[in-house]
Parts: structure tokens; sequence; C-alpha cells
């Protein structure tokens, strides 16, 4: 294979993982919260988009807003019901609440949707630029996820919504004084976060099949790209995630696939202890 | 205060006693149980050095346990006696932690938590793709004990006993001693503990050692009691969530929260996978967040009263 | 008079910004000493590079004989270099009487838990805490809470005692506790240096005040002849100011600049 190749392959994969990693990094950032239940809604929106093309025949990127939203929705109401309650606890009380959350939620998708691996078929053939090889459905996910992410971007720097998210983050407190409901703008974040991983997971499902198996590894994703791009900023989850995508196509084919993501959780390690701030290091959600 | 001491003492005795009669009384499936506890009790003691001593969120539970599994296994297959292979694993994970320990106690707060939960993804990793001595994917047969399987759960059983039984020992010298303190102290507000003089380093370094150790012994043991191991189950998430839910479950930072904590949690899992099978997953989360809600300070420090008191202000306005 | 602590050409870098810019300076036993300067004087960036929280970019700390400049904090602390923090760091969770028996048993040296606590005890009887030693550190007011961080400072067995900002948001009569407080540990021979922000409780305890001023050490010496040095005047408030008094010393001791209290 090569390079071009797989610096392509790397491209599609990293849009994606930024797709997957921005609404993690967004909770982490405002609600300073480890959302454990981040790869269920992923792996939830995948499975929602799968079931509306597959039974109402419904165009996935029809679906997809649709979707997110229930997503929006669903992560809305256990901010607003459990997660707030505890929202200033010390991370392990947040951390174990949402994995004990995840579990309920995994729980549910085994049963109702069982892991079979399920996958949205496209078939939009593929296309040759350059004796670089691409299928349309991936560079279609490609595309829906870099439009996506700077969607999100657009709305966290231009709307009132988003302006308030940023200030909650700077300072709780002074936020609250300027008039704005805290409780609420920390569901708003994390429904937003909850949108967001749904949207990743209906563009996921276009591109690869999704299986509830998937939930550890695209968690285990978020972490390290919040890592590497630096928390809590758009541009850091997109730069993280497009660094792990290319160093995971190119160590894949060095190393061998496996590797691949030992890598990434190695490198991950190395720059917490080295550099906790991420390559962007931003402070405050921009 | 003499007396409640001696009622706790005297119900850890009694706890042990029952734990230790299992196999006199009862039929292999409660001897399991009580392997189960024992072990869980360890564990729970363990990460409550780290976790609740000095208060660190430590996620790497399965790292320690899965190393020492694969470590008692592999000694064991190149022909090391049992009880051998035993002490390495416990030795290795000891080792491990420290060097680990010196890097990442670095970190605080949620970075901590996730590179300790990433510690557990890597060596898992390492595991999984090292197969000419790891067996990969496939897992690894550990050589079986000898004798029967009524003779095999009773010699586990009382293996993870002593086990358990150091680790309280342990977590009783630990909490009077000068560690157990300054641990505390670290918990508190780490920068003023560094100011009286503790060296706040070798504290955390030493708790996160201790937290390690015993998971390492407990891993090596029950490789050799369920005789085949393999990456997905030795280095499970699920299982660096659980201690820590157990020892909150029980009370952080005290001698007893662990102890009671595992035996309470295990029970109820026990119960929900006879039951609901399917659903035992569900029921588990449903147990964590019923816990953070209405026990956030463990059962040891339930304040009965308050519970009644809580009810006062219902009545009231029903009255109005 | 015998040094215990001395500073060669101290420095300390912030990226571009000269936080401490080479300040030498000698401590004798015994002494209380005033560090005084406005607002953002590297006081306590200072006081972070004796006690090893911060790392000298340049420049030497000698403690009783020993270079001490890359000392840890708990290093610090177990050699007798012991403070208090402007803004008071409790274990809120613990008694009164255990905070300063962390301090005893850390930093104090004593080896056994019986041994410590009663030296706490003693601490805290002198500062005036002996009534509240069992109740929860969190639950102390503020007047209170600074003497807790004397107490615990003291538990240390201190050769100097750095006291940054211990009269901060006290009001007079609680000032004039703290300052007997403050003699009577000098009295045990106790090196003291008291960073502070209103000059009137400097002039008043110290033999010999320090004046910081942009990370450099501009004036020492005896009180009065500090007070009427033009710079520190210029410093405390302005050329412009300075200039129009004529450069003569004011009747009454200085106040920081507005009054403003120190956050």
């Amino acid at each position: 294979m090569d390079i071009l190749q797989i610096l392509v392959n790397g491209l599609v994969l990293g849009a994606l993982y930024a797709c997957i990693a921005v609404g993690f990094s967004l909770v982490w950032g405002v609600l300073n919260i480890i959302n454990m239940l981040h790869g269920s809604f992923i792996i939830l929106g995948g499975y929602l988009t799968f079931f509306a093309w597959f039974y109402l025949g419904l165009n996935p990127i029809l679906a997809l807003p649709v979707v997110a939203l229930v997503l929006y929705a669903l992560g809305y109401v256990l901010q607003y019901i459990f997660i707030n309650k505890v929202v200033t606890s010390p991370v392990l009380t947040t951390l174990t609440l949402t994995f004990g959350l995840d579990m309920i939620l995994y729980n549910l998708m085994t049963v109702y949707f069982t892991a079979t691996p399920r996958r949205v078929t496209m078939d939009m053939g593929s296309a040759d630029i350059l004796g670089v090889i691409m299928p349309m459905d991936r560079v279609m996910g490609m595309a829906l996820a870099f439009l996506l992410t700077g969607l999100l971007y657009v709305v966290m720097r231009a709307s009132t919504i988003g302006r308030a998210i940023v200030a909650v983050r700077m300072d709780r407190q002074a936020a609250a004084l300027m008039g704005i409901r805290v409780n609420r703008i920390y569901a708003i974040t994390f429904g937003i976060g909850a949108l967001m991983a749904g949207a990743a997971g209906a563009v996921f499902a276009i591109v690869f099949p999704v299986t509830t198996n998937l939930t550890g590894v695209f968690l285990g994703k978020a972490f390290v790209i919040c890592v590497i791009g630096g928390l809590g900023s758009v541009p850091g989850a997109l730069v993280g995630g497009l660094a792990l995508g290319i160093i995971e196509s190119f160590a894949g084919f060095v190393l061998g696939p496996q590797h691949a993501m030992t890598l990434g959780f190695v490198l991950m390690l190395v720059l917490l202890v080295v550099r906790p701030t991420g390559l962007i290091g931003v402070k405050g959600y921009e | 205060m003499m007396t409640r001491r001696h009622i706790a003492a005297l119900g850890v005795a009694l706890w042990f006693g029952i734990l230790a009669l299992t196999p006199l009384l009862a039929d292999n499936y409660t001897i399991r149980i009580a392997i189960t506890i024992a072990m869980y009790s360890a564990m729970a003691l363990s990460w409550n050095f780290i976790g609740g001593f000095a208060g660190y969120p430590s996620f790497s539970t399965a790292a320690f346990f899965g190393i020492g599994c694969y470590v008692g296994a592999i000694a064991q297959r190149s022909g090391v006696p049992l009880v051998v292979a035993w002490a390495l694993a416990t030795v290795f994970v000891t080792v491990f932690a420290v060097a680990l320990g010196a890097i990442i106690l670095r970190l605080k707060g949620h970075y901590f938590a996730i590179g300790s939960i990433a510690i557990v993804e890597v060596v898992r990793l390492v595991v999984s793709s090292w197969g000419g001595l790891t067996g990969g994917g496939d897992g690894l047969n550990v050589p079986l004990l000898s004798g029967g399987p009524d003779r095999v759960a009773t010699t586990v059983l009382y293996v993870m006993l002593a086990i358990m039984l150091a680790a309280f020992v342990v977590t009783i010298l630990v909490d009077r001693a000068r560690l157990g303190f300054g641990l505390r102290c670290i918990s508190q507000n780490e920068d003023a503990a560094d100011m009286v003089g503790i060296d706040t380093t070798r504290y955390k370094i030493a708790a996160y050692a201790l937290s390690a150790l015993f998971c390492g012994t407990v891993g090596a043991v029950y490789a050799s009691w369920v005789g085949y191991i393999d990456p997905t189950d030795s280095f499970s998430i699920l299982l660096s969530v659980k201690v820590p839910v157990m020892v909150l479950l029980g009370g952080a930072g005290t001698v007893l929260g662990p102890i009671i904590g595992a035996g309470a949690f295990v029970m109820l899992e026990e119960f929900f996978w006879a039951n609901f099978l399917e659903w035992n997953r569900a029921i588990l989360g449903g147990i964590i967040v019923f816990l953070i809600f209405f026990l956030p300070s463990g059962i040891l420090k339930l304040d009965y009263r308050r519970l009644f008191r809580r009810k006062s202000p219902v009545d009231r306005t029903e009255a109005a | 008079m015998t040094e215990i602590l001395r500073l060669e050409n101290v420095s300390k870098a912030f990226g571009g910004i000269r936080a401490v810019n080479d300040v030498s300076f000698t401590l004798n036993e015994g002494e209380i000493v005033g560090l005084i300067g406005p607002n953002g004087a590297g006081k306590t960036t200072l006081v972070n590079l004796i006690t090893g929280v911060h790392k000298l970019t340049g420049g030497k700390v000698i403690f009783a004989g020993q270079d001490v400049s890359r000392q840890k904090p708990f290093q610090a602390a177990r050699r007798g270099l012991a403070r208090t923090f402007q803004i008071v760091q409790p274990f809120p969770a613990m008694t009164v009487l255990e905070n300063v028996a962390a301090g005893s048993l850390f930093g104090g040296g004593h080896t056994a838990m019986a041994d410590a606590r009663q030296a706490a005890r003693a601490e805290l009887d002198f500062v005036g805490l002996g009534a509240v030693a069992d109740q929860p550190a969190a639950l102390l007011s503020l007047p209170n809470r600074k003497r807790l961080e004397l107490a615990k400072s003291l538990a240390m067995r201190p050769k100097v005692l750095l006291l940054d900002e211990v009269n901060a948001g006290l009001n007079a009569a609680e000032i004039d506790g703290a300052l007997s407080l403050i003699r009577q540990i000098a009295a045990r021979g106790i090196t003291i240096v008291i960073i502070e922000h209103l000059m009137k409780v400097v002039l008043s305890i110290s033999q010999r005040i320090l004046v910081l001023h942009h990370g450099e050490l501009i004036a020492q010496g005896d009180p009065t002849t500090v007070v009427n040095d033009p710079r520190v005047i210029e410093a405390y408030l302005g050329a412009k100011f300075a200039a129009r008094f004529g450069m003569t010393p004011p009747a009454a001791p200085l106040a920081p600049e507005h009054g403003a209290p120190h956050v």
C-alpha cells in the first residue's frame, strides 16, 4: 500500500474519531465529568440509524438528525435527573455513576438490539483519484464527520447557548450570578455531548458495522483523543482525532492493527505525564 | 468506645469464621460464593489504600489482578512450584505498581482516573498480542490443583481467606501508623501535606503498591483455581470499577468498610445472577446508581437517625 | 549572632517574567525580620523559593550552612523551615488537634503518635486553641484558622518560620493578639520572617526590614532607615507622589496602595 493511500485512510478514520471525541471532550471540559456512557451513546446512535434505515427505509442522512435529537433528549434527561445531583462530587463518584448508568443502557441494548454487527449499506461505488481508492460511503462519512464537528464549533462560538456554556465552564458561580441557569446549561451540554455521540454513531454505521461489543473501544478512543488534543475544545478534538486516525493508520500498516491500538494508549499515557494539557492545550471551551 | 471496637472485632472474627466453616456446612455453590467474597474482600481492602486512605481514584485494579493471573500461570507452566509461582506473581505485580506509580501518581483527579484506566487497556492489549508468551486471545490453560473438586475448593477458600486476613491486618497496621495518617493528610490537602513534611511521592507510591500487592496474589490463586485465563476475563474494566464500588458501599477509608462492602456486593450480585441472568448487568448498574444517591458515604457511615428525620418534613407537608 | 539562612543572588523567572531577581540577604538566629513590598512584588514567590515549592532559576539558598537550593517542600519542613500560607491550608475533615499532630509527627520529628499528639496539644494551648482541639478544623473561624496554621507550623519545631500574611483579614484587636504571639515565638529562639502588606504591623514588630519591589531587594535595614528611604517611598506611592512629598518622610507610617486588602 502506498503512503498516500494510508494517509487518506487515516484522514477518514481521523474525521470519524474527531466526531466521536468532540462530545466527550465537551462534557469533560464543561461539566468536569468523565462520561462512561459515551461509547454506548455512539452505539445507540448507530443502531437507531440502522433500524430506521432497515425497517423504515429511511435514508441514513435523513435519519441522522432524528437520531441525534433522540440522543439529545436522552442525555438531557439523564443529566437533569441523575448527574446534576452529583456534578460537583469528586471524579470517583461521577465516573462511577456514569459507569452504573452505562451498565443499564448497555444491558438494554444487548437485550433489545443483540450484539449482532449492523451496518447500513449504501452501495455508492468508489472513487479512484491518483491511485488512491476510496469507497464513496467513506468519503461521505468523512464529509459528514467534518460537517458535524464544524457545526458544533459554530454553535459553541456564535450561539447564545454556546456562549452560556463557555461562561459556565469558565466560572460556574459567576455565570450563575449573571442569571445563567447552571443546571439547565449542564443538562444542555450533556445533551449536546450525547447528540454528537449519536450523530457520530449514525455516521459510523454508514462506514463500518456497529455492535455493542464496540462501546468500550469507542470510549477508549475518546479518552485517547481528548488527551492528545487537549480537553474542552473543538479544534483540540479535531486535531486529536486526526492525529490518532493517521497514527493508527500508519502503525496498523507497519506493526499490525492490534498494535496500532496499543500505540494509541501508550501515546496517551506518555502525553498525560509529559503534557497533560494536550498538544493544543487551550483552556476554556472555544 | 471500647465496646464498639469490641463489637467490630467480634463481628470480623465471626465473619471469618462463617466463611471458613462453609466447607463443613454447605454445598459447593456456597463454598464458591465464600471464595468469591474472600477474593473481592482482599481486593477491596487493597484498593482502600490508594482510593480510600489516599483519595486517589484508581481504576487499575484489573491490571494488577490480570498481571497476577498471567505471571502465576506462566510461572506454573514453566515448572515453577505452585506456591513459589503465587509469590512470584505477588512480587512482580508489586514491582510493576511501584514503577508505574512513580510515573502516574504525578497526575491528579480526572487525569489520574483516565490514566489508571488506560493502564488496564494497555496491559490487556500487550498480553493479547504477545501470543508467544501469553497465548494471545486464545488464553492459557493453567495446571489444575491436585485433588478432587471439593478439595480444590476448600484449598482455594483457605488461601483466599489467608490473603484477605493479611490484607485486613495490613489495613489495621497502616491505619494506626504514620503511613495511614500521612495518606489521610494527602487525601484532604496534598499541598498542605507536603508542607508539614510528608514525602507525598513516597507515601502515594507505597499506597499504590499496597493496592496492587494483594491483587497480584489473588490473581495468581484465581488462575490456579479456574484453570484457564484469557485477556478479556483477566483485564476487565468491570473489575476495576466493581472493586471501588464495593469499598464505597462499605465506606471508603475505613478499616471495616471494604469487608462489609465486598460481602454485601458479592451476595447481591450472586442473587441477581441466579434470578435475573439476562438483566444482571443492568441491575448491578442500578445498584451503583442507588448507592451513589442513597449511600454516598457507605453502609458504615449511614446515619440511621437522619433516615427518619428525612421523613418528617414529608409528614408535615402531608398534614398541612 | 549566628547566621541561620542566607540567600545568594536568588532569581526566579516564570516564562519571560522575572518574579524574583538577584535577591541576597542573611537572617540570624532569633531575629524578627519584616519582608514588605507592594502587591506583586514577589514576596510570596520568595517564600516559595525558600521552602522548595518553586525551583530556583538562579542563585543559592543556604540553610544552617547547607546548600538547600534543590530541596522539596517536605524536606524544607523537616529541616526546620516552616511557613504559613496566605490562604490557610487546613486538613478540613480532621480535628484541630490532628492537624497540629500532623505537623509534629512529620515535620517535628516525633516518631510515636502519642508523643506527636502531646506536642500538638502544647502548641494548641500556646496559641490559645486548647479549648477547640477536638473540633473539626473546617468549623474554625478565620482568626482561629490562622492560629491553627501557626500551631501547625510551630509543631514542626522550626528554626525559621515564614509567616505569609498571617494578619490579613484580621481586625485591630486580633492583630494585636497575633503580634504578641509572634513576639513570644521569637522569644523561643525561632527566627521569624513576617511577610506583610500592612506597613504599620511590620514596623512595630520587626528588628529589620527587607523591601522587595518588582522582584528586587531595593532596601534593607532597621525600620526607621527603611521608611525614610526615597526608593521605598517611591515604590509604595509611585514616582509622582514621592516627588510631591518632596521626598520627605511622611509623618504616619505608609499604607499600601489605596490600602486595598491583599487577595
